[in-house]
């Protein structure tokens, strides 16, 4: 039985010009163990989808969805205060910005016994030797004295360092990792990424990975969910899929990367993410998309197989070729 | 923290002198001369009157009188009442207690309901007991005191009769001051009823002056709970499973309280000169009421010495708030 399954999810937000879908019939499927990343540009709804997982947006979305289980528990038929002791606790969450994401006015120490205390029960001298395994665990140099330090106190990836240890702090399942090395400098973003896959690997935990950088998915996950404009457009195993990309978003993120460029400029993708008020019909990414139709622009597509990576596209690419589409056709 | 304790000290120094010369100026700008009232409807012949002038020190040129007012101020003599001949110093902290008993109900009154009244509304935003708490904080901060007072006194002493119209305590009690605060007074004297009697003279005075601060505060509370709970550490402590009830009232209270505390700070100056009308309206006998009559009676150096130790006073509280801000906010109480 898989860990996590999200079937068809859609969250929608009240907004002042009416409903926004941030999220838009998402699967997603995780098993113990699994390390998953979530790819996509800024505003594909990847973090929006995994807060709605754990419920913690704000009242002014509407999350629905076929199926939302975890570990067997179906989360949207769970009561506010049966979801509060599944998150924090069986699920975990780590963010973006590791400086703000800590609270500036209370020490490590309590922030980190909190949840210990809360969740587990601990008293005071368990929750202290507790922290200051955890301290150990994720790598700070002489642990007892950083408990009663304050965020401010502390560096980026120190901040990044403490969340991490927060979060696992009750032996979560499922960690959901929020491009946790955006915020980082690229040495500190490689020290990060390594600490989080040696405790998923010692603990067994699921990892779900959001992330825009193409290099950190390659160096850490072993499944990739390409997510654009609120929908999952491909989904393959790592490997797979940087050596045969099927949704042509997935081929124009790869091109993008700067050790695939062949000319001196590097490639991108035309245009941004379509919001609120110029989402297009058919096909979301065909307004930027190099193989798009008339069919594109006003049909939905439908899902691929698996062999096809799930690409939700009307000419998946095999060889970066789009198939069955009739420009190539005519010319063949 | 030393530096900065020096550097606000020293902030102090030109506020105290500009003080002495406002409470100075202010009163002899008025017409009229505490010769003139003394004499009241009587009268006074013209060589009377200079002669009095002359005995009070008043025909010395003006700089030379303020120079005296403020180098005795200096050390702490602010001159001798024009009136009682009592000195001012002792007259203010014989009467002082009575203001600082009602002052600090009226902030208890004012942080005790407009915390969590503004906690309350920010969680609820948008809905109608948020605007229905930010609508009556708008109508209870626009309230002019004197109106405010006699609305009450008219509803709870006249109409209902629930509580006494003036005074601190009833007149059938009577013991000796011991702290000066009627609370305690009337606890220690061991009298049947007296502190019934001193609590019930203390609440319309309690509501009418801290209704100001209470607004105020309820809606400073507000607007910085709603800035926290936005912010990415609330998140965190949501992630972490904890209660609405600890995501609010122990992660963003304690952020939000670091704007609130200074806005309580400010209040301390609303809250002195809002006792003085409400304690003319009550007839509390404290300061507020005290300096009504001196400025009444033309009295000089009480009016002079009575500004000054409030000025004073309000600087102190606030450079406690000050102090007290690194206590709530690590940020501030680690820089170096």
């Amino acid at each position: 039985m898989a860990l996590l399954e999200i079937e068809n999810l859609t969250v929608e937000f009240a907004t002042a010009g009416g409903a926004f879908r941030a999220v838009d019939r998402l699967s997603i499927s995780l098993d113990a163990g699994d390390v998953l990343a979530i790819v996509g540009e800024s505003g594909s709804g990847k973090s929006v989808a995994m807060l709605a997982m754990m419920g913690l947006l704000p009242w002014t979305a509407t999350v629905t969805a076929d199926r939302l289980k975890f570990d067997g528990r179906d989360l949207l038929s769970l009561t506010a205060r049966q979801r509060r002791q599944v998150v924090g606790k069986d699920i975990a969450m780590i963010f973006q910005e590791p400086m703000s994401s800590l609270n500036p006015c209370f020490t490590v120490g309590f922030q980190l016994g909190e949840a210990l205390r809360v969740h587990l029960g601990m008293s005071r001298a368990e929750c202290k030797a507790r922290s200051i395994e955890l301290l150990d665990l994720v790598g700070i140099p002489a642990p007892e004295k950083r408990l009663g330090a304050f965020p401010h106190q502390l560096s980026g990836g120190m901040s990044q360092r403490v969340m991490i240890a927060m979060a696992i702090s009750c032996n979560p399942k499922l960690l959901v990792a929020d491009e946790p090395t955006t915020a980082l400098d690229v040495t500190i973003q490689a020290q990060i990424l390594d600490l989080l896959l040696n405790l998923q690997r010692e603990t067994d935990m699921a990892l779900v990975l959001i992330t825009h950088d193409m290099g950190v998915v390659a160096e850490t996950a072993q499944r990739v969910s390409v997510q654009y404009a609120g929908q999952k457009v491909e989904e393959q195993p790592v490997v797979e899929l940087f050596s045969e990309p099927h949704h042509p978003y997935t081929a124009a993120l790869l091109a993008a990367l700067p050790e695939r460029a062949t000319s001196r400029t590097l490639p991108s993708i035309p245009g941004v993410v379509p919001g609120q008020f110029d989402r297009p019909d058919g096909c979301l990414f065909s307004p930027r998309c190099a193989h798009a139709t008339e069919q594109c622009r006003t049909q939905s597509p439908s899902r691929a197989p698996a062999g096809l990576g799930l690409a939700f596209c009307h000419y998946p690419l095999i060889k970066g070729v789009p198939q069955n589409h009739p420009g190539k056709a005519a010319s063949a | 923290m030393f530096q900065f304790l020096l550097r606000r000290i020293g902030l102090i120094i030109p506020t105290f002198i500009g003080v002495t010369i406002a409470a100075f100026a202010f009163i002899r700008v008025l017409p009229g001369d505490p010769v003139l009232l003394m004499a009241g409807e009587r009268g006074v012949t013209p060589e009377r009157h200079a002669a009095l002038m002359k005995q009070f020190g008043f025909d010395r040129p003006i700089w030379e009188q303020y120079f005296d007012y403020f180098f005795s101020a200096l050390q702490g003599d602010l001159g001798n009442s024009l009136v009682t001949k009592k000195p001012v110093w002792d007259e203010f902290f014989t009467l002082f207690p009575a203001t600082l008993e009602l002052s600090i109900c009226a902030i208890i009154f004012a942080v005790f309901i407009g915390v969590p009244a503004g906690i309350y509304a920010a969680t609820r935003r948008g809905s109608w007991p948020d605007q229905a708490i930010m609508g009556t904080a708008l109508v209870g901060y626009s309230m002019p005191i004197f109106w405010w007072g006699l609305l009450l006194i008219i509803l709870f002493s006249g109409t209902l009769g629930w509580t006494p119209v003036s005074g601190r305590i009833s007149l059938l009690y009577f013991f000796k001051p011991v702290t000066g605060f009627m609370l305690i007074d009337s606890l220690l004297s061991g009298q049947k009823g007296a502190f019934s009697s001193a609590v019930s003279h203390l609440i319309l005075p309690t509501i009418v002056l801290g209704t100001i601060p209470l607004a105020v505060v309820a809606r400073q509370t507000r607007s910085a709970m709603l800035e926290v709970l936005s912010e990415d550490y609330v998140r965190t402590a949501r992630a972490k499973g904890m209660s609405p009830a600890r995501v609010v009232g122990v992660h963003a209270l304690r952020n939000a309280m670091i704007p609130v505390i200074t806005t309580i700070g400010l209040q301390v100056g609303v809250l002195l000169a809002g006792a003085i009308l409400t304690e003319t309206i009550f007839s509390w006998p404290g300061i507020g009421k005290w300096m009504v009559d001196s400025i009444f009676r033309r009295d000089y150096p009480s009016v002079q010495g009575g500004l000054l130790m409030i000025a004073v006073i309000v600087m102190m509280v606030n450079l406690i708030v000050d102090l007290l801000y690194g206590l709530v906010n690590p940020r501030i109480r680690h820089v170096r």
